[in-house]
């Protein structure tokens, strides 16, 4: 399926981008980030980052959709 | 009108602190987060602070709801800036007014603490020595390579 994936923060820094489409065979958000983590060599784990799906936070286990806009968020630090 | 806002633009409290008007209102106090010269031991220079802007506003505006019924506040509003700021910029205002001092003491407290804590906006610190990283919520370094000699 295609996905428009973003990045932010420290994570767009080791991604070398702030967003991009891909296609890929993951049909939920922890198998995607699991992809992406491998082929961008990112060092944060899932565990350290929140998701969220077409502008909503969703659970790891969201199932994914043609043509979402997937975003991994690293921990906040606003204020 | 909305509670929370993202502001690219530099954010005029004055003006921000007449959204909290209200005759049955007779306590107000305003929180503003400045852009400080130093964190963690390192000389700061100007900050940038990235944001997921439409996650970031209904998130922002959930806090504000939450905070309106929690405290029964008559006023509540908050502006965090977005893009690059100098020393001494204001990068977050946070306005309350209630009946009484307690409430808008509690509001207040709970609101910046809120928006710290699950707002998708990120700050990046550009150092003195021309070094720049990206910061946790307890505004220690992602990079541990880019910290302070310990």
């Amino acid at each position: 399926m295609k996905y428009r994936l973003l990045y932010f923060a420290s994570l767009a820094d080791r991604a070398g981008c702030a967003e991009e489409d891909i296609q890929s065979a993951a049909v939920d958000a922890a198998t995607l980030y699991d992809e992406v983590r491998a082929s961008h060599e990112l060092q944060m784990t899932r565990e350290r980052l929140r998701v969220a799906v077409n502008g909503h936070f969703v659970d790891w286990n969201h199932r994914l959709k043609e043509g979402d806009e997937i975003a991994f968020l690293p921990p906040v630090s606003g204020g | 009108m909305s509670r929370f806002v993202l502001s690219d633009a530099a954010i005029d409290g004055v003006a921000q602190k007449r959204t909290l008007d209200d005759d049955a209102a007779g306590a107000c106090v305003i929180f503003e987060g400045w852009v400080r010269d130093h964190n963690d031991g390192r000389q700061v220079r100007r900050l940038d602070y990235q944001a997921y802007a439409p996650l970031a506003c209904s998130e922002g505006e959930a806090i504000m709801t939450e905070a309106v019924s929690r405290f029964e506040l008559r006023g509540a509003r908050a502006i965090h800036r977005t893009g690059s700021l100098e020393i001494g910029d204001l990068a977050v205002w946070v306005g309350v007014s209630a009946d009484h001092r307690d409430a808008a003491y509690a509001a207040s407290r709970w609101i910046i603490d809120e928006i710290k804590q699950r707002v998708p906006i990120w700050k990046n610190e550009h150092y003195a020595n021309g070094e720049s990283g990206w910061l946790h919520p307890d505004n220690s370094p992602v990079d541990p390579g880019l910290g302070p000699p310990r």
